[in-house]
């Protein structure tokens, strides 16, 4: 559902994101990582038509995030890097934003409202101002906000990133319990993480796809850390 | 079209989501009064009109739309609600569209507010309300064009200061541009098209000539061109610094 074809972006001379291709087919989630700056967030930016490539496409369900934005976005969920929301707003007008801007209405409004208040956990902030919330909120409204709509592909810049373990634990389950009829692509620089929610990891470092594989595959080369600064900081591995 | 008012209607709750709203309408209404019964002598001149209060209008906007249109995207960047914004499906035109909307809806809302003044010169005297209406229109539309062109230079910067500063010097260059204090130089220098150029871009023109209770043509051609021009000029450079 999710087909990326030789992405490349270049900032000026500098080459952020080099040639990369994947597919993501329904059903998998694919766990993106690698240490900051190696280009995931710029990837994901040009998955979600945000950042226009300087080379190669991107595919959402079939169309061409650059030649079909409109089909291509309403198929998609995204939470950008630091869950971005309108912070005078409550989570409930926010998401009632979102809702309409998703073209959601009446009860099937109101149903997908009351359905991804409870799966996040929102409804004891509903009513306070986003910007008086704490970071693990804010993140859950920016991840409310992102499966609103049930997406058939969900793009999530670091989900877990600022929150606790109980709801680092939540959120993954969260995402688990959706994988089954989406494609779902997360970044992380959580090693663990792909372990517990990926069925796919890659490993992107100076913006060139260093592994593509199961996250057992990964873990079979020895311990996790040392795998991922081995990968990270030596030679390109054959993935699997 | 759905879309662009989805979008006014959100941007407009957010300004009466925080002190914003109020302090802007508060602020608004206390200098127009004031400065019609002080400073234009509106008592003095015993002429039951609105003149006085309607030529300080292109003046207070120096002040208060480069305030309302600041924040439209320099905030929008800033905080990062435009890469939201942008991945929703929604198209840039609809987006630049519903913001400047709301904007230009809540310079009418804070106009309309000055209904007390109407009251007051219909108690005082028999006014031409004909050309107090057309003066209101005129107003707005002055309001319209110069919020869209903030919502341009909003655009071209992060930091709500330096979009303030630009607006405002962008909007005195043109009001500016029809008082003496430009086209006497002008006519001393230049041939006479570009002194009456430089007269029909400039706001006080059309004020003036929308205050004598005709709206012309050209008068709407301009504030509907100025809005256009301005809006499209702000798609194109959201375009192209969205990201950075």
């Amino acid at each position: 559902m999710i087909e990326i074809q030789n992405l490349t972006k270049e900032f000026g001379p500098l080459r952020v994101v080099d040639s990369i291709t994947f597919t993501v087919k329904k059903g998998e989630v694919l766990g993106f990582l690698g240490p900051n700056g190696a280009g995931k967030s710029t990837t994901m930016k040009m998955i979600t038509g945000f950042l226009a490539p300087t080379e190669g496409t991107a595919r959402i369900c079939g169309h061409d995030v650059e030649q079909e934005p409109m089909a291509a976005k309403k198929k998609l969920g995204y939470l950008p890097e630091g869950a971005p929301a309108y912070t005078d707003m409550t989570p409930a007008a926010f998401l009632d934003f979102i809702a309409d801007i998703r073209g959601l209405t009446g009860a099937t409004k109101a149903a997908r409202l009351a359905a991804v208040v409870k799966q996040v956990h929102l409804d004891q902030v509903l009513h306070q101002p986003i910007e008086t919330l704490s970071k693990g909120f804010k993140r859950r409204v920016g991840l409310a906000q992102a499966i609103l709509h049930d997406p058939l592909v969900l793009v999530l810049d670091e989900p877990t990133d600022g929150l606790d373990p109980n709801q680092k634990f939540e959120v993954r389950q969260l995402i688990r319990s959706m994988a089954q009829n989406k494609a779902i692509v997360l970044s992380t620089h959580i090693l663990e993480e792909v372990e517990a929610v990926c069925t796919r990891a890659i490993i992107i470092a100076k913006g060139k796809v260093l592994f593509d594989g199961t996250p057992e595959s990964l873990a079979a080369r020895g311990p996790l850390d040392e795998v991922f600064r081995k990968i990270t900081t030596g030679d390109r591995v054959a993935a699997n | 079209m759905r879309n662009t008012w989805i979008l006014a209607k959100r941007e407009l709750s957010g300004y009466f989501a925080t002190p914003v709203a109020y302090v802007f309408l508060v602020f608004y209404l206390l200098l127009m009064g004031l400065l019609t019964f002080y400073l234009a002598g509106y008592y003095e001149r015993g002429v039951a009109d609105l003149q006085p209060f309607f030529a300080l209008h292109p003046w207070l906007y120096l002040f208060l739309i480069p305030a309302l249109s600041m924040r439209l995207w320099a905030e929008e960047r800033k905080s990062g609600t435009i890469e939201l914004l942008m991945t929703l499906p929604v198209s840039l035109t609809e987006a630049v569209g519903g913001k400047f909307l709301a904007a230009w809806l809540f310079s009418g809302i804070a106009l309309a507010l000055t209904f007390p003044m109407w009251l007051t010169v219909n108690f005082l005297g028999q006014p031409d309300n004909g050309v107090i209406l057309a003066s209101y229109i005129g107003s707005f539309l002055l309001a319209g064009g110069y919020l869209a062109l903030g919502s341009f230079l909003s655009a071209v910067t992060k930091n709500q200061v330096i979009a303030f500063v630009l607006t405002f010097v962008a909007g005195l260059l043109l009001v500016l541009a029809g008082t003496p204090l430009v086209l006497e130089p002008a006519r001393a220098f230049t041939s006479d098209f570009i002194v009456d150029s430089l007269r029909s871009f400039s706001f006080l023109t059309h004020m003036n000539s929308i205050g004598s209770g005709v709206i012309q043509v050209t008068s709407l051609a301009f504030f509907a061109s100025l809005i256009i021009a301005s809006l499209a000029a702000c798609v194109v450079t959201l375009d192209l610094k969205k990201a950075s």
